[in-house]
């Protein structure tokens, strides 16, 4: 893939410097000459056209076509994996689970140095999966059953975005695909699968008390809870995640509870409705949120 | 010579006054229309892209809410493609071509007026969702399911797919007037292969258009019965497929691409040879590959679908074509090269929009071979890498050879020379800025920048390239600016062009500027391709007719010749101005706007004013039509 683009590159970079070079020479020769001197037929035009326009041209683009075949295949060569993975588009966050039952949302974790097979759903409009530093892009189309391998070499952060116009907040569709090493995989996809912890401290009480009592557990799941809304992110382990509304804002208790208040006022056009809670309860129900996770390695 | 034009001004011209301007048929005056009203197009499209880069001059502006972003992205889109870039080649094409070819008027006179007025009245009528706030939002490709009911219940969508059908009406009349025109009307001796490359251009754009328009109609009446009607064409969940619509976009979305880069070569080839004081080398290559290009273009619009997840076996065909429909560019490319390295150079404002733009169609061009190759165009499709390849080729053929256009025949359509000195000023600013805006864009994709985005992240390193991008933009915006008030100084106060400024080979520069009603005083023999620089008796539009010059000028007539060899086959005579095609498009109009807010009532009122209109239009008025 890097060999591709670097040949083309090389010759691209050629051909302009090609193109100014004869054509300015061409200029800058010609305001010498005389209209009378100027031939009508250029006997070598013809072949020149033919030789460079088709033969040259030709061949450059063939060998183009062939190395291109060569890296499509090795990218598209679908290969025994030992993950495999669904994540779901959805206006405008990515779901995404795994076999096991762990379910998240943005933070895509992967073990390094694997590759991945991803299963591409989408549950509303057209999205693309993208995450430059990885791999390239294939769509997530409703009704079809597309898919992709990625892989990372070596553990990290990538950052992912989706890259198919999508609607109103297309721009905010961030995710981060996390490689970790693969002992720190297994060990990060067992706790996701996990039940959310009890809440421990009276504030927490309160505030699961507020989630559970309120529409929030219309769109949301905790898992462990009775909360089992599915159209908005799994909060199962929600504290675990760096970002609010698919990468649109870091998470902290404040703009936690500026999001629950009115995330329309951080993500204009979002789904999640503005919700009618007083200071206490905002206050308990964030507590609450930020006790759902666990230990991660770092 | 002068006593024969004093009859054919009796015959050809038209009575002055509202009334005509609303009822002409002239070519040459509804072609003005087609510039004037493309050019202020331009000026919306601009404006619109304009308020875009300030949005996006820095990370994180709330310059625009994003629903105003998306409107503004669909409308540039829609506005760049069908209501500047399409007319305007349209625009220069009627009022050249009946020049260039050596007769007095397009094939079907009414018919021109009809699509001039059916192009304006579906521009409008696309833009006056604006006046209440629901321009189309959802791209000018349009997707589903993101256009249809579920996702997009305003009436944004229809504004788009009802304008789009309102605007293929007008774009098939043209197509079918233009082929008709230079395939029937060549002045006798035109020979295919005495037909100047422009012409060529405009045959290969309208013969696409003709094949590709059926597509992109089609779709939006299939997203309209979805939409409304309860079809299922591009909805999974009742065995429809998503996918539809973009083949169906994109079979008329690709060939639309050559639709409009085919005139803007045919221009460059029409202005090359003239500034570089000799014909074009490769005359007959320059003219296959530009056929070849459009034939084609028709079998590559699957690689705007690479990332669809489609089978390899046709996405690498789809690969395999897209890397082959480079080789009529190249050809065209080394044509130009081997003009200039055999000519003297002259560089005027024309031929520096013309070098400029080969540059810029040679960058255009290697960063589009990059994107046939399926692995690159997953890597870069959607990013900014695709904004950058294809504002290079099509704003690149719209903006330069347009420009170059304006300066070259400017003179020819209004009589007089516009100025230089600011020419120059406006091509360089136009340069500078072009390349500062869209350039940098391809480094943007290649970091990661999505497309269609309203806004994006601080850190991520993408501000600096997206401030020099805005910058560019204003730059450009400048010098085309420049150009319009040279324009429009210059055809009051600009020197006197006489016939033929340039010293040019094409028939247009035989016949005074601007060109009388009538065109050319004699239908001329033409026995050249370069027929001003060979056959000097054509002097002032009037061959005599010992020489072969034909003076039609017992009726209101011109001749048809045959398809090939342009042998004179019958003498036709030609309609005067009617209202019948406004009234139609008024009818249409109606009738459109009826379909918009679904009132039967409206739209059957409309109808019935489009009926009347045709029977108007068709209605016997006891002129003989056959001789």
């Amino acid at each position: 893939m890097t060999g591709l683009w670097w040949s083309m590159l090389a010759v691209s970079i050629v051909v302009i410097v090609f193109v100014t070079v004869m054509g300015g020479w061409g200029i800058v020769k010609g305001r010498r000459r005389r209209e009378e001197d100027i031939e009508r037929n250029v006997p070598w035009g013809d072949r020149f056209i033919l030789i460079s326009g088709i033969g040259v041209t030709g061949a450059i683009l063939v060998a183009f076509f062939l190395v291109s075949l060569r890296a499509m295949s090795t990218l598209a060569r679908a290969r025994p994996s030992n993950l495999e993975i669904t994540i779901t588009g959805h206006d405008w966050w990515w779901e995404a689970r795994y076999p096991n039952g762990a379910v998240t949302a943005n933070e895509i974790h992967i073990p390094a140095g694997e590759r991945v097979h991803v299963d591409l759903r989408s549950a509303d409009v057209i999205h693309s999966l993208w995450v430059p530093e990885l791999a390239p892009k294939i769509d997530l189309i409703p009704g079809r059953a597309n898919e992709m391998w990625i892989q990372a070499d070596h553990p990290g952060q990538y950052r992912g975005q989706c890259a198919e116009y999508c609607g109103l907040q297309h721009a905010h569709m961030i995710f981060f695909v996390v490689a970790d090493t693969p002992a720190d995989f297994q060990t990060w996809m067992k706790d996701m699968a996990a039940p959310a912890p009890d809440p421990s401290t009276a504030l927490a009480v309160q505030g699961q008390q507020v989630f559970l009592s309120n529409t929030c557990i219309g769109c949301h799941a905790i898992r462990g809870t009775p909360a089992a809304g599915q159209l908005g992110p799994d909060l199962t382990h929600m504290a675990t995640r760096s970002t609010i509304g698919a990468g649109t804002v870091p998470l902290s208790p404040q703009t936690l509870e500026q999001w629950i208040l009115a995330p329309d006022q951080i993500k204009p056009g979002v789904t999640m409705p503005p919700t009618a809670l007083t200071g206490e309860q905002v206050r308990a129900l964030v507590a609450y949120l930020l006790t759902l996770g666990f230990e991660q390695p770092s | 010579m002068t006593t024969l034009a004093e009859p054919l001004e009796e015959l050809w011209s038209e009575e002055p006054g509202l009334g005509t301007w609303l009822s002409t048929v002239d070519h040459k005056r509804l072609a003005k229309k087609y510039l004037y009203t493309a050019l202020a197009f331009l000026i919306l499209g601009g404006i619109e892209a304009s308020i875009m880069r300030l949005q996006l001059a820095h990370s994180n502006l709330k310059l625009l809410d994003p629903e105003t972003f998306n409107q503004l992205f669909t409308m540039h889109g829609i506005t760049m493609v069908f209501l500047f870039s399409v007319p305007v080649f349209s625009g220069f094409g009627v009022y050249m071509i009946p020049l260039m070819i050596g007769t007095r008027e397009m094939a079907f006179p009414r018919l021109n007026a009809f699509t001039y007025w059916g192009f304006l009245a579906a521009g409008l009528f696309m833009y006056s969702s604006f006046l209440i706030g629901r321009a189309p939002d959802a791209g000018w490709f349009n997707y589903t399911p993101l256009a249809d009911k579920p996702f997009a219940g305003g009436v944004n969508i229809d504004f788009y797919a009802l304008g789009l059908i309102f605007l293929g009406i007008s774009t098939t009349g043209t197509a079918i007037n233009f082929l008709t025109t230079i395939l029937k009307m060549r002045a006798p001796g035109m020979t295919l292969n005495r037909m100047p490359i422009f012409v060529w251009g405009e045959l290969a754009m309208q013969v696409s258009l003709l094949f590709a328009q059926p597509a992109l109609t089609l779709a939006t009446v299939m997203l309209m019965l979805q939409r409304h009607w309860h079809w299922h064409f591009f909805d999974p969940g009742a065995g429809g497929d998503n996918l539809l619509w973009q083949h169906l976009f994109w079979i008329f979305g690709h060939p639309l691409v050559y639709i409009i880069v085919l005139p803007g070569l045919g221009i460059l080839a029409t202005i090359l040879p003239t500034f570089a004081r000799r014909p074009m080398v490769g005359y007959t290559w320059v003219v296959l590959a530009e056929m070849a290009t459009a034939f084609i273009g028709f079998g590559v619009w699957v690689h705007h679908m690479f990332a669809t997840d489609l089978p390899a076996m046709s996405i690498s065909f789809i690969s395999l074509t897209s890397f082959l429909v480079a080789i009529p560019s190249g050809i065209q490319v080394f044509a130009w090269l081997a003009t200039l390295v055999t000519g003297k150079t002259i560089l005027k404002t024309p031929m520096l929009f013309v070098l400029g733009f080969i540059l810029i169609f040679v960058i255009g061009g290697v960063s589009g071979v990059m994107a046939a190759s399926v692995p690159f165009d997953q890597a870069t499709t959607d990013s900014y890498f695709v904004v950058a390849h294809f504002h290079y080729i099509m704003a690149g053929v719209a903006i330069f050879p347009v420009l170059a256009a304006i300066y070259y025949w400017g003179p020819k359509i209004w009589g007089r020379m516009l100025h230089e000195g600011w020419g120059k000023v406006s091509f360089w600013l136009v340069f500078v800025g072009f390349n500062l805006a869209f350039f940098p864009m391809h480094i943007l994709g290649l970091l990661g920048m999505p497309r269609r985005t309203y806004t994006y992240q601080s850190g991520l390193g993408w501000d600096s390239y997206n401030l020099v991008e805005t910058i560019g933009t204003f730059i450009m915006g400048i010098g085309i600016l420049i150009s319009f008030v040279n324009w429009a100084w210059s055809v009051r106060h600009g020197e006197r062009a006489g016939n033929d400024p340039w010293k040019s080979e094409t028939l247009e520069w035989a016949t005074s500027s601007p060109p009388p009603d009538y065109d050319f005083e004699t239908i001329p023999e033409v026995r050249s391709l370069h027929p001003t620089w060979d056959q000097p008796e054509l002097k002032d539009g009037a061959q005599p007719p010992d020489q072969g010059g034909r003076p039609l000028a017992e009726g209101h007539r011109v001749l048809a010749t045959s398809m090939l060899d342009a042998t004179p086959e019958a003498i036709v005579d030609m309609p005067h101005e009617s209202l019948w095609p406004f009234f139609l498009v008024v009818g249409l109009t109606v009738f459109f706007y009826g379909a918009l807010v679904r009132i039967a009532i409206v739209a059957a009122v409309g109808g019935i004013a489009t009926a009347i209109s045709v029977l108007g239009w068709i209605w016997p008025r006891g002129q003989t039509q056959e001789m």
